[in-house]
C-alpha cells in the first residue's frame, strides 16, 4: 500500500498530504455517520429514540431489540426466502454465463458477433419497459406469486453484464488450450468445466458477488411479482414493516433499525471478503465497457 | 444425444447458403471460417456412422455447438427482453388491465399522458430535476474523492472501502435511516442545523424540500463512479504529469490539460450510466416517501419519480396501457439522451 520510499519520492508536499488526509477523514466520517446512527438507534429503548436532543450512545445497549425484531416480524421466513432466491440466481447466472461466454469465445462462427451485440444491447433496455408484458406472461404461466419470475431469467442469460465480463476473461485464455483438449478427445463441456472454469475463478467470483448484491437488495422484482406475505424477501418484508410503521404514531424505530442492520450484515460481510472482486468488476465495467 | 445430432444436421444447409453469400467482397475476419466444415458434414460417406465418428463429427461442428450452447441465452433474450419490448409497444396502444384482454386505442394513451394526466408532467419534472442536480454533483464528488485517493497516503485502501461501501447497501435499509435523520423534529440533521442557529425545513414532509432531501441522500452513493474514476486515474501515465511539470504547468493546468483529457472516456461512461440510473431511480424515493408516512411519491407528488408514477399506474391502478406508454417514453428518453451524449462526447472525449 504505502511504502516509505514512495512517500518520500512522491511529488505531493507533506503539509498538503496531511490536508488531503484530513479531508478524506472528514469525508469518511460523513459517509459512516448514517450507518453509525442506524446501529446505535437499533440498540436504544423506545423513549431514547425520541429523546430531544438526540442522544448518540444509549444508556444500556438493548441487544434484546434484535430478538424482538426477529420474532415480531416474520424475519426468519423473509431471510430464508431471500437466501433461496439469491442462491438460485447466483447458480443460474454462473451456469448460464459460463455456457454463453464459452460459446462466444470458442466458436467463431457466422452470427457470433451479431448474437453478442444483440445480447449486449439489452443492457440499454430499462427493466420498466419489459415489466408489463412480463407480468402478463407470468400471469399466463401462473408464475405470479412464485419465485420463478425472480429466478428463471437468470438461468437464461438474464445477466448480460456477467456474460460480458466472463467473455472478456475467457478471451484471455489461449485458444490452443481448446484445440489441444479437443485433440485429446475431451468433450466441449469438459473443456469448459476443467480448463475454462478453473482459470476464470476470479471472474466467476466477481460475478457471484455482484449477483449476490443485486438479488439480495432487489426491491422492484419482489414488489411486482410477490403478493403472498409468506413469499416476501427481506426488502419487501422491511417495506411492509415500514408501511405499517410509517403511518402509525410511535413507530418503533429501534426495531426498524435492527431489521435494517441485520439486512445489511450479509452485504457488508460479502463486501469485506470480496472487496478486490468488487473493485475489479466495477473498474472493468468502466474501462473495458 | 440423437436430438443434438438432428439439430446439427439441420444447420448445414444454412451454412451452405452463408458460403454462397460469402462470395461478397469482405467477410469479417472472425466470421470467416477457414475450414468449411459443413461440406465434410453433409458430404460424409454414408458408411462411417459409428458412434465414435458421429461424436467427432459433432464436436467439430462449431456452428451447431455455438447455437446449442447459446440457445438458453437466445431463448431468454427472446422471451424476457426482445419479445416483451415489442409487446410493450403494442400494449402502449391499448387499454389493458390484466383481467380483460387488451383493447386497441391507438395513440390515446400517449395523448392522455401528455395532455391530461395530472401526474405525468410532475413526475417528469421531479425526475429531470433529480437527474440534472444529482448526476453532476455526484460526479464532481466522485472525481474529487478519487483524485484524493489517487495520492500515496496512509490508510488509502481503508478510505476507499469506506467511500464505496454505501453504494452496495440495500436502499430499503438505508432509506429508513435517512428518513429518521431527516425527520423534521427529532432528526439528527435538523438538530445539527439548530445548533448553528438554522431552523431546518420539514424535509420529507415538505413539498419544497422533499426532493432536495432525496438528492442529498442519493449523493451517498457516489462510490461506484468513484471506483471507476480511480481505475481511470491509475491508467494515466506518470510521465505525462512529469512532462507537464517540466513545461511549468501548475496543479490546475495539470488537471485541466492532462488528467481531464486522459480520463474523459471514464467520465463519459460515468455520465451516461449516471443519467440512465437517475432516469430509472425508484427504490430510494419509494422507500423514503413511504417511511416518512407521506405515501409513496408524496407529499403531493413532490417525490413522484417517473418510475414511481409508472409503477403506481401499472400495478396499483392496473392502467397497464398507460404504464406501457410511460415505459416507452422512458426508453425513448434514455435512447435520445444517450445518443446526444455520444454526439456531444465526440467533441470532448479523448480517444487515444
Amino acid at each position: 500500500m504505502t511504502n516509505v520510499e514512495g512517500m518520500t519520492t512522491s511529488k505531493t508536499p507533506v503539509p498538503r498530504r496531511w490536508l488531503i488526509w484530513l479531508c478524506l477523514l472528514a469525508g469518511s466520517v460523513v459517509m459512516l455517520l448514517p450507518l453509525a446512527w442506524m446501529i446505535l438507534t437499533s440498540l436504544k429503548t423506545f423513549p431514547e429514540t425520541l429523546a430531544d436532543p438526540p442522544a448518540w450512545i444509549p444508556a444500556h445497549f438493548q441487544w434484546g431489540n434484535y430478538l424482538t425484531a426477529i420474532r415480531g416480524f416474520e424475519f426468519s421466513r423473509y431471510f430464508a426466502n431471500s437466501v433461496f432466491v439469491t442462491v438460485a440466481c447466483i447458480a443460474g447466472t454462473l451456469v448460464s454465463s459460463c455456457l454463453t461466454a464459452y460459446a462466444l469465445v470458442a466458436y467463431k462462427v457466422r452470427g457470433n458477433n451479431l448474437v453478442f451485440g444483440l445480447l449486449l444491447a439489452t443492457l440499454m433496455l430499462p427493466g420498466q419497459v419489459t415489466v408489463i408484458p412480463l407480468f402478463r406472461l407470468y400471469v399466463g404461466l401462473h408464475w405470479i406469486n412464485t419465485f420463478r419470475p425472480l429466478i428463471v431469467p437468470s438461468w437464461f442469460g438474464g445477466n448480460v453484464f456477467a456474460m460480458f465480463l466472463l467473455r472478456q476473461f475467457f478471451l484471455q485464455i489461449p485458444r490452443d488450450y481448446i484445440e489441444a483438449a479437443r485433440i485429446d478427445g475431451a468433450s466441449e463441456l469438459r473443456i469448459l468445466a476443467t480448463i475454462f472454469v478453473p482459470l476464470a475463478k476470479p471472474a466467476l467470483l466477481t460475478i457471484a458477488v455482484f449477483t449476490f448484491i443485486g438479488t439480495w437488495n432487489d426491491l422492484w422484482g419482489p414488489l411486482i411479482y410477490l403478493y403472498d406475505e409468506k413469499l416476501y424477501t427481506l426488502p419487501l418484508g422491511l417495506m411492509q414493516f415500514i408501511g405499517i410503521a410509517g403511518n402509525a404514531q410511535g413507530t418503533p424505530w429501534q426495531l426498524v433499525m435492527a431489521v435494517s442492520t441485520i439486512m445489511m450484515i450479509p452485504v457488508v460481510i460479502v463486501f469485506f471478503l470480496a472487496q478486490k472482486r468488487f473493485i475489479e468488476g466495477i473498474s472493468a465495467a468502466g474501462i473495458k465497457g | 444425444m440423437p436430438s443434438f445430432i438432428q439439430s446439427a444436421n439441420l444447420l448445414p444447409p444454412r451454412m451452405d447458403l452463408d458460403l454462397q453469400n460469402a462470395l461478397t467482397p469482405t467477410p469479417h475476419p472472425l466470421e470467416a471460417d477457414p475450414l468449411p466444415r459443413s461440406k465434410s458434414n453433409t458430404g460424409a460417406p454414408a458408411g462411417i456412422s459409428s458412434p465414435a465418428n458421429r461424436r467427432r463429427r459433432w464436436f467439430h461442428n462449431d456452428s451447431a455447438m455455438f447455437w446449442l450452447m447459446m440457445s438458453p441465452a437466445i431463448l431468454g433474450f427472446l422471451t424476457f427482453s426482445a419479445g416483451p419490448m415489442l409487446s410493450s409497444l403494442y400494449l402502449s396502444c391499448t387499454k389493458y388491465d390484466v383481467v380483460s384482454s387488451p383493447r386497441w386505442v391507438g395513440v390515446d394513451n400517449y395523448l392522455y399522458l401528455l395532455r391530461h394526466d395530472p401526474a405525468f408532467w410532475p413526475s417528469v419534472k421531479v425526475t429531470a430535476v433529480y437527474a440534472a442536480v444529482s448526476v453532476p454533483l455526484s460526479l464532481v464528488i466522485a472525481l474529487l474523492i478519487a483524485m484524493l485517493l489517487n495520492q500515496r497516503i496512509f490508510a488509502r485502501n481503508l478510505f476507499r472501502t469506506i467511500f464505496f461501501l454505501p453504494t452496495l447497501l440495500p436502499a430499503t435499509a438505508s432509506g429508513v435511516v435517512w428518513v429518521w435523520i431527516f425527520d423534521p423534529t427529532r432528526g439528527l440533521l435538523n438538530h445539527a442545523l439548530a445548533s448553528v442557529g438554522i431552523l431546518g425545513p420539514a424535509w420529507m414532509h415538505s413539498t419544497t424540500w422533499a426532493l432536495p432531501a432525496l438528492i442529498i441522500m442519493s449523493l451517498w452513493g457516489f462510490g461506484g463512479a468513484m471506483i471507476i474514476f480511480l481505475a481511470g486515474l491509475q491508467e494515466v501515465p506518470r510521465q505525462l504529469y512529469e512532462a507537464a511539470e517540466l513545461d511549468g504547468a501548475g496543479s490546475w493546468n495539470q488537471f485541466y490539460h492532462v488528467t481531464l483529457p486522459m480520463i474523459s472516456p471514464v467520465l463519459f461512461f460515468n455520465l451516461v450510466m449516471g443519467i440512465i440510473g437517475a432516469l430509472k431511480a425508484f427504490d430510494l424515493a419509494f422507500v423514503t416517501s413511504t417511511a416518512a408516512g407521506a405515501g409513496a411519491g408524496g407529499p403531493a407528488r413532490a417525490t413522484l419519480f417517473y418510475t414511481l408514477n409508472l409503477y403506481q399506474k401499472s400495478f396499483n391502478y392496473f392502467h397497464m396501457g398507460l404504464g406501457s406508454a410511460m415505459a416507452w417514453m422512458l426508453f425513448a428518453a434514455i435512447l435520445l439522451l444517450t445518443a446526444i451524449n455520444f454526439v456531444l462526447g465526440k467533441r470532448w472525449v479523448h480517444t487515444s
